[in-house]
């Protein structure tokens, strides 16, 4: 195909977005709705997900060493933990460290402990896989000097399966969305096209090929995707940016982290677009292909 | 120009609509084909620009076999035909000069082209005035006019015109046919379906007569001979 008749296409197609403005209202306002709807769920999901990161990572292995242990033994385990495989972080607390923590929570009557500590230093140890921590801890527990090691056994297999399904039910949850939205706009698109049939029939009937008479208004779902896509990029954007200014420094030391607005934001906006021209170009091309066969 | 060599098509419904056509039309002729309505004159016009295929047989047109012709190549006879419809299909969003234009941009012919090819047949036409009106601010004949300019602008060495004249009044229609014998003068082969007695027993031209999907008759001169 010459560039010229491209350029024609092009022309066409921006030219029949203004012919055919109630078609292109209705089509660009199918796009904008369920693409604003795709994208605040994705939001949504993306940061319960990043919650749920945050609370499988926060999952720890507490390894107690033997009271009986001298400084060079445990410091010995240390490296032995350090050393095991699926271990991605050790931290090493010596036994009055432990001792503080516990007056701290269980109050001023422990001080008496401090003339003669009965605990044993500890090592807090992060799995490189949360999910594998079971399998590390119990590794940990076969080396010597070590008198307890506890990991929430049992608790965070639960957390772990709570976690998996939410997930799981998000995923699910964005993708009957992302049909909804593309069978919604598709049809609309279809109706529009529909009503043009007799235009592309003519088309054929002078002599278009298919390619001449599919290009336009493939080039039209792509203008219909862009446009439906630019209200829910700015809404969602906007809206993002200001709840992370507002609500990200009160939530410093939590759990739950708000996803930073850089990429983030970026990628949500680039998935839209995409979502949003390829419904466009798919509902296009799916509608004409009927129609071109005379 | 066209042959028709034991054409048959019978639609999914049954019907018969040709039962074994024989015919040529040589180059530069003009040819009326009549017949009452349901007797496959139409089926016979649309065969030849392939919106129809036939059940079996083969047509000829210009040398290229419709009924071997691959679906992809269709566009490309069509280019080679021009074609007159009874409801003018035009394309109602565009103006006029834009839709005798589309017939010359699906060739991708040059802009320069265009404009020049398009004033010219225009002209012919006698529509030059109304190049920028929609088709909805036509008369019937205008629509008529712009609809054999579009199929013309491509000289085209046959035009099939499928009752040109069936939704306008006698005085219209006897322009629409000046047009058309202006055209034959300049050599393009014409077939036209019609039902206008009088423009048949006037103007005078080869006659083919469809009946119950058979060629009936067939006589140079010939004259409309039967009651619709």
């Amino acid at each position: 195909m010459k560039a010229r008749t491209m350029g024609r296409h092009v022309r066409e197609s921006l030219k029949s977005l203004g012919r055919n403005s109630w078609m292109t209202f209705a089509s660009v306002s199918a796009v904008t709705v369920t693409l604003l709807l795709v994208g605040v769920f994705i939001v949504i999901m993306m940061n319960l997900n990043q919650l749920a990161d945050n609370l499988e990572n926060d999952v720890e292995i507490k390894v107690i060493t033997d009271p009986a242990a001298d400084a060079e033994a445990v410091k010995a385990l240390g490296e032995q933990v350090r050393n095991t495989p699926g271990v991605s972080e050790v931290v090493h607390a010596t036994k009055d460290e432990e001792l503080e923590t516990m007056i701290k929570s269980f109050g001023d009557e422990l001080n008496l402990y401090k003339q003669s500590n009965p605990l044993g230093d500890a090592l807090y140890v992060k799995a490189t896989d949360p999910h594998k921590t079971a399998e590390v801890a119990k590794k940990i527990d076969s080396y010597d000097y070590t008198y307890q090691v506890v990991y929430g056994e049992g608790k965070i297999e639960k957390l772990f399966n709570v976690l998996n399904m939410s997930r799981n039910i998000g995923l699910v949850l964005i993708l009957a969305l992302l049909f909804t939205a593309m069978f919604l706009i598709s049809n609309t698109i279809r109706l529009t096209i529909v009503a043009r049939g007799r235009e592309i029939e003519i088309m054929k009937l002078v002599g278009a090929t298919n390619g001449f008479v599919r290009i336009p208004f493939v080039l039209e779902g792509i203008w219909l995707g862009v446009l439906g896509s630019i209200i829910p990029m700015v809404v969602i954007s906007v809206s993002y940016y200001k709840l992370y200014t507002q609500w990200q420094p009160k939530l410093q030391n939590e759990l739950f982290q708000l996803l930073n607005t850089t990429p983030f934001i970026l990628q949500v906006n680039g998935l839209l677009l995409f979502m949003g021209v390829f419904i466009g170009v798919w509902g296009s091309f799916m509608s004409v292909r009927k129609f071109l066969r005379v | 120009m066209i042959v028709m060599k034991d054409v048959y098509k019978k639609y999914p419904n049954g019907v018969v609509a040709a039962n074994g056509i024989n015919v040529e039309i040589g180059r530069g002729e003009f040819v009326y084909v009549v017949g009452p309505s349901g007797a496959g004159k139409s089926t016979f016009i649309k065969m030849m620009y392939r919106e129809e295929s036939p059940t079996k047989g083969d047509i000829i047109i210009d040398g290229i076999n419709l009924a071997t012709l691959r679906s992809k190549r269709v566009p490309y006879l069509r280019r080679q035909i021009g074609v007159v419809f009874q409801d003018f299909k035009l394309l109602p969003k565009l103006n006029v000069y834009e839709n005798v234009a589309f017939a010359l941009e699906v060739i991708e012919e040059s802009p320069k082209q265009i404009r020049k090819k398009v004033n010219d047949v225009l002209a012919l036409v006698g529509l030059t005035q109304k190049a920028r009106m929609f088709p909805n601010e036509l008369s019937g004949g205008e629509q008529q006019r712009v609809s054999i300019a579009r199929s013309i602008v491509n000289v085209p060495k046959v035009v099939i015109a499928d009752e040109p004249t069936g939704n306008l009044d006698p005085d219209t229609s006897w322009e629409i046919m000046k047009i058309f014998e202006q055209i034959n003068a300049r050599g393009t082969t014409i077939v036209m379906a019609t039902h206008n007695k009088e423009i048949v027993n006037t103007i005078r031209h080869r006659v083919i007569v469809v009946e119950g999907g058979l060629i009936t008759r067939d006589e140079f001169e010939g004259v409309y001979g039967y009651e619709s």
